[in-house]
């Protein structure tokens, strides 16, 4: 046991030993719940409506999807299926990758990992931080990815957002350097988009919550499965501990 | 009568049936009923059982994603979601099979410390040490090789930095680097030649490792926390007073530790399978793209010791060696030293309990320096790092070059006749 807290004690020294790396951008909580099955079904509509006609989802099934999310798959069909597919197919599109990378710069990636790949709070962050800036070809850039390839495709619902810098002299008298301090924000052009920004955040907090389900398709499975096996494997390990008992009971 | 006679028979029946044509009782025997264990061992020794343990997992995992794994570069990536999405159970096989590698590493790493606290190396055993060592060693290759399989863009730029350390090598060294890609990048070609290492040449080798690395150690039979042989008292069966049948005893004692073990592999399969990002990389949910490298090119975990050391070569070396070679060549000495081990250790004594105060310090920074280097490789640099690092790879190495040193002119405590339980 000694030992033990003796390991553990090393550990956190040579952890300590060596700082944390931080990301520059500070990303906003997406605060997504996977249990929520109607803000899911809200989020691929969202997803078909807004996302699919340039980004695909190559490994996520329609089907899947309807079963997962718990709707009709002749519903999922009828409203959320746009072309001649199939509800059992992947979720693509008809846009070719040479000619995307012409009009984008490069060609829109696919959407199947991307909560994997960056996580919800950026992805979430990403979606809301797009900003009118008449410097780049259509018309928007990002804070959270800077000099970004895409247009904002929800500002119909978002309406335009505008960066507002305002600057204050720094008067804090300890600092030895003066310096004049730079507040930006980002504050949505009043009656430009359909949405207000409570119902807009909404709105991409859903589409983020069903990008989370594309990603991790079997997270609600696995904590379902999980728990039962754990609790199996609980009373195994406990008959195990008895017959072992029982065994060395005339050792010693 | 058939068969040869000294070897232990069934009477009747269907088992002497087969003890006449193959000596299945005399091996149960030799192996389990009548193989004894020092009865003192502690949690240390479950290590080893729990090794072979995951490498039946892997074993029977890595046969079931191979049926649905297609090792193309066209196709990898796809498959791999196929597994995830559409192959039923394909999810936890394939989560089993890529934690079972961490804790594949994890148990082989304590199952060496054990080695190492308890002098499990020394006389007569320095063969179980190197048939060990060399399973280390395929199986770091084997994680090496099984890691691009995903086709992941960190599988590839991890096999990258991995294969171009090869090129490090003067003269050959490019040449070399090429062979093993088969490819002036790694490529679709590289991707099949590592698929049949790693699903064929390497297990075979591993699994041939384990039975000699076995055999070795059931002809010495197995150390113990004290280091004191349980065979110099036998009862008039010849049998060690010490000692306990490995079956039924410790087969069920090593079921509990199974158990155990199992609860802590199943949290994280279904809890937290990519265990953020240490077990499975973030940058390995995109297919491989030899355009884009990864912000930030770390090894797995198990790998990162040894590429801290890597990375803490940033000097040529008295101007004759340039940095990266040398850097090669460190981290190729960190692992090759460990063979020598058996002849290094001069103490008259076993165990680290028996040890003096020089062996209990150099063990303490060894592991402290193995840590600090495991979480230095797998951050980015900076400058104090790398000065940490050096000094860490220095300790490392000296625990080794030293060990003749200080296990000869440190005090030692007696151990006793016979093993002590606590």
């Amino acid at each position: 046991m000694k030992k033990l807290i003796l390991m553990a004690f090393i550990t956190l020294v040579s952890s300590s030993l060596i700082a944390a790396v931080g990301t520059s951008v500070k990303l906003q909580d997406a605060n997504i719940d996977i249990q929520d099955q109607q803000s899911r079904q809200k989020g691929m509509k969202t997803f078909v409506n807004y996302c699919l006609g340039c980004h695909s989802a190559q490994y996520q099934r329609y089907e899947r999807a309807a079963e997962d999310l718990g709707m009709p798959v002749d519903l999922v069909l009828e409203h959320l299926v746009f072309s001649d597919q199939k509800v059992g197919e992947h979720m693509t599109n008809a846009m070719r990758s040479n000619q995307a990378a012409k009009w984008f710069g490069a060609p829109p990636p696919d959407l199947t990992n991307s909560v994997n790949l960056r996580g919800s709070d950026w992805v979430y962050s990403y979606l809301l931080s797009f900003y009118a800036d008449s410097d780049r070809p259509y018309g928007v850039n990002n804070t959270v990815f800077e000099n970004v390839g895409m247009p904002n495709v929800l500002s119909e619902l978002q309406g335009i957002q505008e960066r507002v810098c305002q600057t204050t002299p720094n008067e804090d008298e300890h600092n030895n350097e003066p310096s004049d301090v730079i507040n930006c924000q980002l504050k949505v052009k009043a009656d430009t988009g359909v949405m207000t920004p409570v119902e807009f955040e909404e709105t991409v907090r859903d589409l983020t919550n069903f990008m989370a389900y594309m990603s991790n398709p079997n997270a609600a499975a696995s904590k379902r499965i999980g728990i039962y096996t754990i609790l199996f494997l609980l009373l195994l390990t406990t008959l195990f501990y008895f017959l072992y008992k029982e065994y060395w009971r005339d050792i010693k | 009568m058939a068969g040869n006679p000294d070897r232990s028979k069934a009477e009747t029946g269907i088992m002497r049936w087969i003890d006449d044509r193959f000596p299945l009782t005399q091996m149960w025997e030799d192996h389990m009923s009548k193989y004894y264990v020092p009865k003192n061992f502690n949690v240390w020794y479950l290590f080893g059982v729990l090794s072979l343990f995951i490498l039946v997992n892997q074993l029977l995992t890595g046969i079931w994603l191979t049926m649905s794994y297609e090792p193309t570069a066209e196709g990898a990536f796809a498959s791999i979601e196929y597994i995830m999405r559409d192959v039923e159970m394909g999810w936890i096989i394939r989560y089993m099979h890529s934690t079972g590698a961490s804790a594949f590493f994890a148990v082989i790493y304590l199952h060496m410390f054990r080695g190492l606290m308890y002098g499990s190396y020394k006389k007569p055993r320095e063969l179980i040490w190197l048939f060990g060592m060399c399973i280390y060693l395929v199986l770091m290759a084997e994680g090496f090789f099984g890691y691009l399989l995903p086709w992941g863009n960190m599988s590839y730029w991890g096999a990258q930095v991995i294969v171009s350390l090869f090129s490090a090598i003067p003269l050959i060294g490019e040449d070399l680097a090429q062979w093993i890609r088969g490819d002036y990048l790694i490529s679709g070609i590289t991707l099949n030649r590592f698929f049949s290492l790693h699903v064929i040449a390497l297990p075979i080798v591993l699994l041939g490792l384990v039975v000699l690395h076995l055999i070795a150690l059931h002809e010495t039979g197995s150390n113990n926390p004290d280091g004191v042989e349980i065979k110099n008292h036998k009862d008039v069966n010849g049998v060690p007073l010490d000692g306990v049948p490995m079956h039924p005893y410790f087969v069920v004692k090593d079921l509990v530790g199974i158990g155990i073990f199992l609860i802590v592999f199943c949290l994280i399969i279904f809890f937290f399978p990519e265990m953020g990002g240490y077990f499975i990389e973030k940058p390995n949910y995109e297919p491989a793209n030899p355009l884009k490298t990864p912000e930030h090119i770390a090894p797995v975990w198990y790998y990162t010791p040894f590429y801290a050391m890597l990375r803490a070569c940033t000097f040529n070396f008295w101007g004759m060696i340039d940095a990266k070679f040398f850097g090669v060549i460190v981290m190729a000495g960190s692992i090759a030293i460990l063979f020598v081990l058996p002849w290094l250790d001069r103490s008259p004594v076993r165990s680290m309990r028996y040890k003096g105060v020089l062996s209990r310090i150099g063990l303490a920074s060894f592991v402290v320096c193995f840590i600090t280097l495991g979480i230095l490789g797998a951050i980015p640099t900076t400058e104090e790092r790398t000065l940490l690092a050096q000094i860490a790879t220095g300790i490392y190495f000296l625990f080794f070059i030293l060990m003749p040193f200080y296990t000869r002119i440190e005090a030692t405590k007696t151990p006793p006749e016979r093993i002590t339980i606590t």
